[in-house]
């Protein structure tokens, strides 16, 4: 018998663990990844010829981070590693690469497909979100993370979601200074009142240290407020918003970061023809798989954030889990129990999720009252007016139909960062359910792919 | 320490310097940086947004937002979060294609 | 229950269909209903390329692509919106004397259908577009020429409709046409059942389909166009262009995004209608992308999609009154060159099913040239 080919796509917690799963049952799997080193986003590593140790990188997760970089590089000669290489589409049985340094692109064709594409944040667009000097949380944690900067001189970090506080406190550690906190939810509130919950919710645990750690150095917390616009016009100059109590107030900052949680990157499951059902707590469509990761289109699994939220530890799991299933479906002997177990943590890692999104709510309701002229879709600078008309004087209630004719999600983001915020403003202006305004259907690239000569891939 | 950057270094900084240009003028960064990371310690710009028309600074820093593409002379693209400076490099933060350039009515 | 009884009832509300239902309603004061098994210009109409050319059709066409012009001219007026049409003039491009030959032959012809053709050579090309390839020797401009946004066309053609009285139905596909002693009954998968006098049959490739369950058949098979967009870039790349011998075409909008199409056509699922395109038939196009304007090296293709389109074996749409059954009409095949012709088609296929005649000559495309196929079944 022919060895099966496999192929995982990311390099993060799922890949890793999916690709030393196959390695383990003796079969040499392709592992394609943009970074140019493994560990995903969350652990991420420094450049070559950075000195910072673990800790100071990753604080809590350290030993974690550790594992998972020590499984990969233990991997080495034993997986065909292509790093700094995008997968641009999926296609008949086959993924495109286009390496990141404008190199040849390339084909590989696959008997099995593991799908670990982790996820990015979420954000609800707000005046001014545009402006120079406005990041996501998580670009804010990969400066430092990564380059040892901080994304401005004075920083307020807005929104919600386990990466608020932590990489406040991140910031302020690393000796930047950390203008304000601004919570869109009242976590601290939500958590006390969840006592049974905090027990199995280790993050809410360390959530409520770094508050109290933030606190401690007089950085100013606001809970429950609402933003309200970014000042500057060629750059962050300050950050308003409305307290609790109502008031307006504003903080002067030369750059702001915010986030309300993570969203799945769905867009090569969709190209690969799975199957999407609608998640109402994030309202976000994601692909469908069985408790092992399998979709419904043949040979291909999805592992990690890609598939559903849940953080790091419990990728793993699922990385490990759709391998196994991969192999076991192509004849490979597979260990039942072990299957059985982790199937019992990722229930677990389901529960927690859903917990998560309770304490972290996404404030969906700030995009009814927001002013029309805010800018929506950053890359073609459509409008939550422009999507309103969509919906209201073009009829166009259904996220594609949108698209088409108000260029909503049409840009070089192909809808990351405004489809799931589009659908909500699509769907409010007709007055019907969320999900009644569907998805924006992935196409091919997911990614820009630059123009140039080449022979069609053989 | 520039103080006209947007991004501040808190650390590494003790890595070996990288020159390059940036639209014809030279900018000092440190290997290891991104190019992103070296245009953001100079200034607080990275290239417009052709719709807006308003400076962008990149957004995600995870090759996600495709908010930070520059170009290179040749007219090649550069995505300024994911692509490690390198000694001699030649980068423009706006299109090369603009020497063609019609005024759009 | 009976069924709503209109003057005209279309199937298939593409570019055609959309059209034919305003000029229908506004220029003849028709009842209709128009059924649609999507959106309104969701299919082949609104995924397509978006030339709006005259130059290089089948002359014949001419006539009909003529008035589809002066409509085109007019759709602020008729519509209140303009999709997008600059007429920017159309540039078909030769890379060798042979191409030169054939763009000679054509503007030898094309002097007998009215279209007023430039024959330009190397030196007027690199004065007026110094970004052209080192391979271009020679062009033919037609000057009044242009493109639109296809994606905005026929939904537009549908709302200026359904103001004007329309009844337009969409997520309507259509399950069963019964033949009746006066009209046709036309049943939809979601239990709509609607009357007509006159049924119009613009359903694009299943189109098809229709005509062969009224006993005329037609060889129409469904492929897909590979298209594809960049990045938006600075504004220079005026006319359209389209090669002779090299199957590539491109246009710019005015935001900057340069839209490209060509080469061999992909596979595509036709129920329900899917378009996938094909990676290897997508980076095949950017050589010769490169070889027509080879200062977009690097630009990036940020998107890239493809529709169902229906295309007849002699590349000419099917067109008129059917050739068996009294009171049913056609208009769909049009081969993937349908989109400049789609307002003309409207009006004309308006004025055939109004009037009994039209002033354009549209006999060419007559189904009839398919009468020696054998039904499957007879009507």
């Amino acid at each position: 018998m022919v060895d099966p080919r496999i192929v995982i796509v990311g390099a993060g917690p799922a890949g890793t663990r999916a690709a030393e799963t196959v390695v383990r049952h003796g079969l040499r799997p392709v592992v394609l990844d943009e970074a140019p080193q493994s560990g995903g986003q969350i652990y991420r590593r420094q450049p070559p010829g950075f000195s910072r140790d673990a800790k100071v990188l990753y604080g809590f997760e350290a030993g974690r981070a550790g594992r998972l970089h020590a499984a990969f590089d233990a991997l080495a000669g034993k997986v065909e590693h292509h790093p700094g290489t995008l997968v641009w589409t999926v296609r008949d049985g086959a993924v495109h690469t286009a390496p990141a340094d404008g190199g040849a692109v390339g084909r590989f064709p696959y008997d099995a497909l593991v799908l670990a594409t982790g996820a990015c944040d979420r954000v609800i667009p707000f005046p001014g979100w545009t402006t120079a000097g406005v990041y996501t949380l998580g670009a804010a944690q990969v400066a430092l993370k990564y380059q040892a900067c901080a994304i401005g001189g004075r920083v307020v970090f807005l929104g919600t979601g386990p990466l608020l506080y932590l990489v406040a406190y991140q910031y302020a550690k690393a000796g930047a200074e950390v203008a304000a906190v601004l919570d869109t939810t009242g976590f601290a509130a939500k958590a006390m009142a969840l006592p049974k919950l905090l027990a199995v919710l280790p993050a809410l645990a360390k959530g409520l240290y770094y508050l109290g750690w933030l606190r401690s150095r007089g950085i100013a917390i606001h809970e429950g407020v609402v933003p309200v616009r970014v000042d500057g016009a060629d750059a962050v100059e300050g950050v308003v918003f409305r307290s609790a109590s109502g008031e307006e107030r504003r903080i002067a900052c030369d750059a702001v970061g915010f986030g309300y949680g993570l969203q799945s990157e769905t867009q090569l499951a969709d190209l690969a023809g799975c199957r999407f059902a609608y998640e109402p707590q994030s309202r976000q469509w994601l692909p469908e798989a069985d408790a092992d990761g399998r979709s419904d289109v043949a040979g291909v699994y999805l592992a990690g954030d890609g598939r559903r939220v849940r953080g790091a530890d419990f990728a793993e799991m699922a990385g490990e889990l759709a391998a196994l299933a991969a192999l076991g479906d192509r004849g490979i002997a597979v260990d039942q129990a072990r299957m059985a177990a982790l199937r019992r943590g990722l229930d677990r890692g389901l529960r927690w999720g859903q917990a998560l999104q309770a304490v972290f709510p996404v404030p969906h309701h700030f995009l009814a009252d927001l002013p029309s002229e805010t800018v929506l879709c950053r890359c073609e600078g459509v409008t939550v007016g422009d999507a309103r008309r969509a919906a209201d004087d073009l009829d166009a209630r259904e996220i594609n139909r949108a698209k088409a004719l108000s260029r909503i999600g049409m840009g070089r983001c192909q809808g990351r960062y405004c489809g799931l915020s589009a659908a909500t403003i699509l769907a409010d202006t007709a007055g019907e359910k969320p999900e009644t305004a569907m998805r924006i259907r992935g196409q091919a690239p997911v990614k820009p792919v630059p123009l140039r000569t080449e022979e069609a891939a053989s | 320490m520039s103080e006209r950057g947007q991004f501040r270094r808190v650390a590494e900084t003790g890595r070996r310097p990288v020159r390059l240009r940036v639209d014809g003028e030279a900018v000092e960064a440190l290997d290891g940086d991104t190019v992103l990371v070296a245009l953001l310690t100079a200034g607080r710009r990275l290239r417009d947004n052709e719709f807006e028309r308003r400076p962008r600074a990149g957004f995600c820093l995870m090759g996600a937002c495709q908010d930070c593409w520059i170009w290179r002379p040749d007219g090649g693209r550069v995505r300024a979060c994911s692509t490690p400076v390198a000694d001699g490099m030649d980068l423009l933060t706006r299109s090369p294609l603009e020497q063609w350039s019609i005024r759009a009515s | 229950m009976s069924a709503q009884r209109y003057d005209v009832v279309i199937v298939g509300g593409g570019i055609m269909g959309a059209s034919t239902a305003f000029h229908l309603r506004t220029v003849h004061g028709k009842s209709v209903a128009l059924l649609e098994r999507g959106f309104v210009g969701a299919g082949a109409s609104g995924v397509n390329f978006g030339n709006v050319r005259r130059q290089g059709r089948f002359l014949p066409q001419i006539p009909l692509s003529h008035r589809s012009r002066e409509i085109w001219g007019r759709l602020p007026e008729l519509l209140g919106e303009d999709c997008e049409f600059l007429p920017t003039g159309g540039l078909r491009v030769a890379y060798s004397d042979a191409d030169m030959a054939v763009l000679e032959k054509h503007v030898g012809e094309a002097r007998d259908w009215d279209l007023h053709l430039d024959l330009l050579g190397l030196n007027a090309i690199r004065s007026r577009w110094p970004w052209l390839g080192p391979d271009v020797v020679g062009a033919l401009m037609s000057p009044a020429d242009g493109h639109a946004n296809p994606r905005l066309v026929a939904p537009a053609f549908g709302r200026a409709a359904r103001r004007a009285g329309a009844v337009i139905h969409e997520h309507c596909e259509v399950a069963d046409i019964a033949r009746e002693p006066t009209g046709f009954r036309v049943t939809t998968r979601t239990g709509l059942e609607v009357r007509g006098e006159v049924l119009l049959n613009s359903a694009g490739f299943w189109g098809g389909a229709i005509a062969a369950s009224f006993g005329e058949p037609v060889p129409i098979v469904a492929r897909g166009p590979q298209m594809a967009v960049t990045e938006p870039l600075p504004y220079f790349m005026e006319p359209v262009l389209g090669g002779v011998s090299s199957d590539i075409y491109l246009r710019q909008v005015k935001r900057g995004n340069v839209v490209y199409g060509g080469g061999l056509r992909g596979p595509v699922e036709t129920d329900p209608p899917r378009g996938r395109p094909v990676p290897d038939l997508s980076i095949a196009q950017w050589g010769r992308v490169l070889r027509f304007v080879p200062v977009l090296a690097g630009a990036q293709v940020i998107r890239t999609w493809t529709g169902v389109e229906g295309y007849m074996d002699d590349d000419i749409p099917v067109m008129g009154e059917s050739g068996t059954t009294p009171g049913l009409f056609h208009a769909f095949g049009f081969c993937g060159h349908g989109f400049q012709l789609g307002p003309g088609v409207g009006a004309v296929m308006a004025e055939l099913m109004a009037t009994g005649r039209t002033v354009t000559p549209i006999e060419p495309f007559h189904i009839r040239r398919f009468a020696h196929l054998k039904p499957a079944r007879p009507a």
